[in-house]
């Protein structure tokens, strides 16, 4: 990719990169572990891009289910599940999109219905508009063999999102730069407490 | 890829509405915008009936305008061209016009009433003409709309391609999708009807050698005897609708039809071309002006098209000016040729060009459509510019071999969850130009010339599920494993959460800084090896990746304090770099304190001293933040030393480093060396620490939780104090070891130890006191037993 961040070439003449995505686990994982699987990746990730909303560094947070059954309905539900409970909302409204991405097939990507009309501050659960908010797709049958798994028998899917930009999505804030500023203004405004913990039973934030 | 409804209509029979063919998102073509012209509709056909000097200025004059409806309306115009008779495009008060950005109102212009305004080209966006306002034919119906009249309600629909549908950057190709689920049928290609007469003297030589996959086909036709001038109203306006500026007739005819059926083509004025054609791989240093009219300086990884002068053309991307056709052309070479997609996008990229050329050639053109491209642009040619058409050469097509995919329609079901029937997939995949053999649960599939995307099963589930709709997927909960979930994160996982707690507990504040800080500032922490430095930084100081998350920290910290906030405490759990091995990433809870922003409080002396708070930060704080993440961390406190100094960042005599064992290093603390503050711009009193979280051991397993048998001594504890003048070298930590090891044979177990230190005026001793708390175990202990 054009905006990947390169090493030098070592003596082999490799260069070593910063990854992009946090994709990479998907596979080792997938060579670690046998089915079922079930994993979530958060991650640092790094593109060479700065403006209001992109940073040179910043997080993604994938999820790779692999199994024998998981299907498009099932993404789905986990997926509405978590907007759901991500954006503290009883109720939302996804659009899945066929899309392309070189990793899944069939693949997506979902707006989420909500209400952009006061500037930054995005409603969900409400209003007309769409927004962006991740990919996602079954594995792609050669990702399968590379893991080496057969996709006549094992199947599942995959999503990913920005990690920043969900939170900028949630909360209303407007520059993605500002994370990682360490401004205590801005950690004080935008952070939680210290033991403001999330759970099953607390629900997301008390 | 911008269309519009009429052009759309061209190639589908349909009465589906606007709306309607939105739904084009839910099958995989992301509308972007939809323009229905709606802006068009104040503006109507107005003659006008007078046209008088304004009384009080020369420019202007005063229109009296028959807007169809009722009396004629007074409008101030300043416009050359206003005269009575003429016949324009009218906007009354209230209207929004685009070009100047304006809603129109009831105005007064130097003493006279305007009651709306005679538009002109410019102010409709329709092009950048401001000579005068817009002059109609005669006959043209007053009081109609203007925008039906001049084509302009042709709503415009914007759609968002994915790269891997080549067939969809063509009308043509949307209609096919839009057909295929249910929204009309697709209409038959027109088939040429024009004479053919000699042959194309101009010959194409494939010159590649090896590599002929470059060029897998190309197609070149003389047509002679063309008058080329400015296209016809309907082609110039449906270019103009998808922001396309029209040329002459013979290059937008390639335009047109690069959009119409993604065939990308290109016209050689024939006079210009010298001999044949060579297609060939440019030589290292060969130069092109092209028709953007800029030069490119070529290497033999970019294939061109070339005559006996040099290159003509840069195949595929863009061509050259010097054959280029303009008013003057009377012969003309229309070229139609298929090139390597991954050969197109690195040599695009390379020189820095976007075309739509490249757009679809990158992606791949449909090879079958190479020959009946250039039939349909000669057609278009001939019928617009007259002339005669030769026959046409074509070189190095081998014809297309369509892929064969063994598709069980159950494949939809397994992976979507969808009940397709089969008979149903069939007529889907029929739809889309699938070749389907047999009938029934197993089928074969033969893939089109236009879809190199597809290759297996699950493409073709795709095709089947978008076309019968997404939304029919109900969602489905995931099957429960049938067992809960023991510890899923792992012990570092476990830790960094930990020693984030316990920070943020001790009322620090979490920062997420920088993975890359500058060379400098690496190298001071012990980094800045060249395997970490970015051979393509974002900026010079992003440059290498950070040894330490001090510096990034202390950096932090000095902004904060510039902006006036001077008592930070702010920590980072993440990783550092050592060097660039997956061992080298270590994961380091870091953390510093500036000004008076210790555990106790920050703030003035005066009002936070009784707490212990207010004073200066040092190398105390640094050391019970460290304490807090391992104790936090469950690291065995007991086995952990403390040795005075650390690495070179700290201040020597006022720094300690955490072992556990002689090798392992646990952390580090302290305050920070001057001249490393110094390098850093950094200033004001600081403290810090870096635990490693990657070092602690894991915790031993143990076959059960059942804790050992709790002794509770029914005896009273003594504290006694001790206070010992020793040499000053001697370490408080040696002492409390020894006095902690001291007891073991009476039989009386220690329990607790602290110690108080003061430092003696005299040079070379200090004055050490240890409480010591002795819990007996089998008596009351008295004062002889001290």
């Amino acid at each position: 990719m054009h905006d990947t961040f390169f090493f030098n070439p070592d003596e082999k003449g490799e260069r070593k990169v910063l990854r992009t995505h946090t994709s990479p686990v998907r596979i080792r994982t997938m060579e670690a572990q046998k089915p079922p699987i079930r994993i979530i990746i958060p991650g640092k990730t790094y593109r060479q891009d700065s403006d209001a909303t992109h940073s040179p560094m910043f997080h993604q947070v994938e999820g790779l289910v692999v199994d024998t059954k998981s299907n498009v309905a099932n993404m789905r539900w986990i997926l509405e599940e978590f907007c759901k409970t991500f954006f503290e909302v009883d109720d939302v409204t996804m659009r899945f999109r066929p899309s392309f991405f070189p990793f899944t097939e069939p693949s997506f990507e979902v707006d989420i219905q909500c209400d952009r009309s006061s500037g930054p501050i995005v409603k969900f659960g409400e209003g007309t508009d769409w927004m962006e908010i991740l990919g996602c797709g079954m594995v792609h049958p050669n990702v399968l063999r590379a893991g080496g798994l057969d996709p006549d028998v094992y199947q599942g899917f995959a999503w990913g999102m920005g990690l920043d930009r969900i939170a900028m999505l949630k909360y209303g804030m407007p520059d993605l730069r500002n994370f990682f500023d360490a401004d205590v203004r801005w950690m004080s405004h935008y952070g939680f407490r210290p033991l403001d913990m999330p759970t099953l039973f607390g629900g997301l934030s008390a | 890829m911008k269309f519009t409804l009429s052009w759309l209509k061209d190639h589908l029979e349909t009465d589906a509405t606007l709306e309607q063919i939105a739904r084009l998102t839910a099958i995989g073509l992301e509308v972007e915008d939809v323009d229905d012209k709606a802006a068009f509709k104040p503006f109507v056909i107005a003659k006008v009936v007078s046209a008088e000097k304004h009384p009080q200025a020369d420019k202007l004059r005063v229109l009296m305008v028959d807007t169809g409806t009722g009396a004629p309306i007074q409008v101030v115009c300043g416009a050359p061209n206003a005269r009575a008779g003429l016949v324009g495009a009218f906007a009354a008060p209230g209207a929004y016009v685009p070009g100047i950005d304006v809603t129109l109102a009831v105005g007064t212009i130097r003493g006279v009433e305007s009651r709306g305004m005679m538009c002109s080209e410019k102010e409709l966006q329709m092009s950048d003409s401001h000579d005068g306002i817009i002059d109609l034919p005669d006959d043209a119906p007053v009081g109609t709309s203007f925008a039906a009249y001049a084509g302009l309600d042709d709503p415009m629909i914007e759609i968002n391609l994915t790269p891997n549908r080549p067939d969809c950057t063509s009308i043509y190709g949307i209609a096919r999708d839009l057909a295929a689920s249910g929204l009309g049928t697709l209409k038959a290609a027109l088939q040429p009807s024009f004479k053919i007469e000699g042959d194309t003297k101009t010959k194409v030589k494939l010159d590649l050698g090896e590599d002929s996959h470059l060029c897998p086909g190309f197609a070149l036709r003389l047509v002679r005897g063309v008058r080329n001038g400015p296209s016809p109203k309907w082609m110039q306006q449906r270019l103009l609708a998808i922001g396309l500026r029209p040329i002459n007739a013979l290059v937008d005819v390639t335009n047109y039809m690069t959009f119409d059926q993604g065939r990308p083509l290109h016209v050689f004025d024939a006079a210009k071309v010298k001999g044949n054609l060579t297609v060939r791989r440019a030589v290292e240093g060969e130069k092109v002006l092209a028709l953007d009219t800029r030069e490119y300086t070529l290497s033999p990884a970019n294939v061109v098209i070339a005559d006996e002068d040099g290159i003509e053309s840069i195949g595929g991307i863009m061509g050259g000016e010097h054959s280029g056709c303009d008013e003057n052309t009377i012969d003309v070479l229309i070229e139609s040729a298929l090139w390597d997609p991954m050969n197109i996008a690195k040599s695009g990229r390379a020189l820095g060009i976007i075309t739509d050329a490249r757009y679809r050639f990158e992606r791949g053109a449909d090879p079958e459509y190479m020959v009946p491209g250039i039939e349909r642009a000669t057609q278009l040619i001939v019928d617009i510019c007259g002339g005669t058409a030769a026959k046409t050469d074509v070189v190095g097509y081998a014809g297309y071999t369509a892929k064969i995919v063994d598709f069980p329609v159950s494949e939809v079901k397994r992976l979507t969850g969808l009940e397709v029937g089969s008979e149903e997939a069939i007529s889907i995949l029929k739809g889309l130009g699938f070749g389907v053999e047999g009938t029934g649960e197993r089928v074969s599939v033969s893939v089109p010339s236009w879809r190199p995307d597809v290759d297996g099963k699950a493409d073709l589930v795709e095709e089947v599920m978008r076309i019968h709709g997404v939304d029919n997927i109900k969602p489905e909960p995931i099957e429960s494993l049938g067992a809960v979930n023991g510890k899923i994160l792992t012990t570092l996982q476990i830790r960094t959460r930990l020693a984030k707690r316990s920070l943020a507990a001790r009322g620090m504040l979490e920062a997420v800084t920088w993975s890359f800080i500058s060379k400098a500032q690496a190298e001071l922490f012990g980094g800045g090896a060249a395997a970490l430095s970015l051979a393509n930084p974002i900026a010079a100081d992003m440059s290498d990746m950070r040894p330490s998350l001090l510096p990034g920290l202390l950096t932090a910290a000095q902004r904060n304090a510039d902006k006036g906030f001077g008592d930070v405490a702010i920590f980072e759990v993440s990783g550092t770099y050592e060097n660039d091995t997956l061992s080298g990433q270590r994961r380091v809870a870091g953390g510093i304190r500036r000004g008076t922003a210790s555990l106790a409080g920050a703030g003035r002396s005066w009002s936070n001293a009784a707490k212990g708070g207010g004073k200066p930060v040092d190398v105390f704080d640094a050391k019970a933040d460290a304490i807090a993440v391992l104790e936090a961390c469950g690291v065995p406190m007991g086995n952990v030393q403390f040795e005075a100094g650390g690495p070179s960042w700290y201040h020597p005599g006022r720094s300690g480093t955490i072992k556990l064992g002689p090798k392992t290093i646990l952390g580090t603390f302290g305050e920070f060396h001057p001249k490393v503050l110094e390098a850093l711009d950094v200033s004001g009193a600081l403290c810090g620490f870096e635990v490693y979280v990657d070092a602690m051991p894991e915790p031993k397993k143990k076959a059960t939780r059942t804790k050992p048998a709790l002794e509770l001594s029914p005896f009273q504890a003594v504290k006694r104090d001790f206070a010992f003048v020793v040499d000053k070298s001697v370490e408080a930590g040696a002492i409390l070891k020894a006095a902690s090891s001291a007891d073991l044979q009476t039989g009386h177990r220690r329990q607790r130890l602290r110690y108080f230190r003061r430092r003696l005026r005299r040079r070379r001793q200090k004055s050490v006191a240890i409480e010591v708390v002795i819990q007996p175990a089998d008596r009351t202990l008295t004062d002889e037993d001290f």
